[in-house]
């Protein structure tokens, strides 16, 4: 009876022991993530709410708010300039995304298959330079040789197409596709490399009885390398048209959206709407917008990458 | 190797000829510099007589001694507190795998999908009213939680591959959460903490947006930021304009020859990871 009671005892103070313990641990879990946590929501998460809460006022930043419902995202749709700017953003994953994984897969084929010695390594550390330095650097570099008197014009003078040159950055034909160019320079060697290290991974065994067989570059670019990199290729697009969609800097510093409103993308159209006009509520419904784009382009490839994965 | 001798000429030239696209805007910017201040050279002529003090003149306007002090200033303080706290996290979600451990990653996993541009309206209303506008805390604070959802899904991608024995064996001799942490666990994880530090100090040091908008001094901006106002004063003079440019870049240059091989990794696996 006595030892009975005496492990009961036992046991209840154990449980209660090991809850407690439990119950400590998790606070103590918790406190770790906290910092993190706070600071993220402070000023991402919150930033991302009020965002949306003031896409539905009228608003210069300091006077009154006015309760406006969905009229600026009426405008977004209805004002050619705030529209093109979404049309531009496409352009723009076109020209900073789906070119750049597109030749970037050619060249990493070409390296794998030609130059897997010395030549390739000096090439990937080169055409990766540009990855590291600011694209504002970009930006001016670019500006200067996309000028009247720059090296572009030279060298198509140089060649006889003397005809054709132009201040590119200034042409309302030509300043997207110019942009595009920049985007290309310094995202070419960030896809080579990261897709080069995807065909290493694969078997060299199926390069090997590809060549035996006598299949041509195209061929094994066909059959081996694009299929096995399906996961790359998702990863790469994903980055690349994050970053495309949100686009700001190469831009800013090279056209600022000009001439008139060609190359204007939504993060320049936000800078200025918010910063220069002063209509903070339009901006921010323009920003909920481009968040929902980014969403919407982003899930199918997910998608796609992430059964290829499993 | 089974290629022919033609084709392997041909992916050669083509390689050479892509190196050579990347390279010359460097060659053209660094020729064009040492032309004579205000005057517009063409694209890649050498010049007659090279003026080498345009790289003084631009190191004196562009006030590199302050910007590289700032820079450096808003890195050391950015990079260290955003790997602790990512890692401090990473460690709870991943390896103590609190309750709601998964809501936390999503919600963390949900701000890498986040453009820039749509949240910096907010960022600056809210540093306006806590008057922490146009000082460098401006740029790091933000900067830091922007890390958050990469970092923290990083530092969680390392520790929840980390066997359970290491912990288990550690709590038999009594080690609290944090001895876990601190001494065991962030040891062995010294090789992604690199590799982030590194990634991380990249970004801040290239960042432009935050600057642009949150801080007008320039001397208190980023290495990114402060290139943007010196384009906005000297877009006119090209020649000193592309010798300020080159001292910019400079340091980024010989730290990226210098350490080509970690950055291009930690660059990669963070994509991959992304």
């Amino acid at each position: 009876m006595v030892l009975d009671d005496h492990s009961a005892t036992a046991v209840v103070s154990r449980r209660t022991r090991i809850s407690k313990r439990v119950r400590r641990e998790i606070v103590v879990g918790w406190l770790f993530v906290l910092p993190a946590l706070l600071m993220y929501a402070v000023f991402v998460l919150i930033p991302f709410l009020l965002s949306i809460h003031y896409s539905f006022f009228r608003w210069d930043g300091v006077g009154p708010m006015t309760w406006v419902g969905l009229k600026n995202y009426v405008t977004v749709f209805q004002v050619p300039d705030l529209l093109g700017t979404i049309v531009n953003a496409f352009w723009l994953v076109v020209w900073f995304s789906l070119i750049p994984v597109g030749l970037g897969l050619v060249v990493a084929s070409v390296i794998h298959r030609v130059a897997p010695g010395r030549l390739g390594a000096i090439a990937r550390t080169v055409l990766f330079l540009p990855q590291v330095i600011p694209l504002v650097a970009a930006g001016i570099i670019w500006g200067w040789l996309l000028a009247l008197p720059g090296l572009i014009n030279q060298i198509l003078k140089a060649i006889g197409l003397g005809s054709i040159t132009r201040a590119w950055l200034g042409d309302f034909d030509w300043a997207l596709p110019s942009v595009g160019v920049i985007g290309i320079w310094v995202l070419l060697g960030f896809c080579t490399v990261l897709l080069l290290t995807g065909m290493t991974k694969v078997d060299p065994a199926l390069y090997e009885s590809a060549r035996i067989d006598g299949a041509g570059w195209f061929r094994e670019f066909v059959d081996i390398t694009i299929p096995l990199l399906r996961y790359e290729i998702g990863v790469c697009l994903t980055v690349t048209v994050i970053n495309a969609l949100a686009a700001f800097d190469i831009v800013y510093v090279s056209t600022a959206g000009g001439p008139g409103n060609s190359t204007a993308v939504p993060g320049i159209q936000i800078y200025i709407l918010a910063f220069t006009e002063r209509q903070i509520g339009l901006a921010s419904a323009l920003a909920v917008m481009l968040m929902i784009l980014v969403v919407i382009v982003i899930i199918p490839i997910q998608r796609l990458s992430q059964e290829i994965k499993q | 190797m089974r290629v022919s001798r033609s084709e392997l000429w041909a992916g050669r030239a083509f390689l050479v000829s892509l190196m050579v696209f990347t390279i010359l805007p460097f060659i053209s910017i660094f020729t064009t510099a040492l032309h004579p201040s205000g005057t517009v050279p063409n694209g890649l002529d050498w010049p007659a007589n090279p003026q080498w003090g345009n790289f003084v003149e631009a190191f004196k306007v562009a006030q590199m001694p302050a910007l590289l002090v700032s820079s450096t200033f808003i890195v050391l303080a950015v990079v260290p507190v955003s790997i602790i706290i990512s890692t401090m996290a990473g460690f709870a979600i991943g390896l103590l795998r609190i309750p709601g451990a998964s809501v936390l990653l999503s919600l963390f996993v949900f701000g890498l999908t986040l453009p820039f541009p749509g949240i910096i309206i907010p960022i600056y209303i809210l540093e306006r009213a806590i008057r922490i506008y146009n000082t460098r805390l401006a740029i790091v604070l933000p900067l830091i939680a922007l890390y958050m959802p990469f970092a923290v899904f990083w530092m969680r991608a390392h520790f929840v591959n980390m066997p359970t024995e290491i912990s288990e064996a550690a709590r038999v001799d009594g080690a609290t959460t944090w001895d876990l942490f601190w001494h065991i666990h962030v040891p062995l994880a010294r090789p992604p903490i690199a590799s982030l530090g590194i990634l991380m100090s990249v970004w801040t040091w290239n960042q432009f947006l935050l600057a642009l908008v949150l801080v007008e001094d320039p001397t208190q901006r980023t290495m990114a930021g402060a290139l943007g106002a010196f384009q906005g004063h000297y877009a006119t003079d090209i020649p000193l304009l592309c010798a300020g440019t080159l001292l910019i870049l400079l340091p980024t240059l010989i730290i990226f020859i210098l350490f080509q091989r970690q950055i291009i990794t930690a660059l990669l696996q963070g994509s991959v990871k992304g």
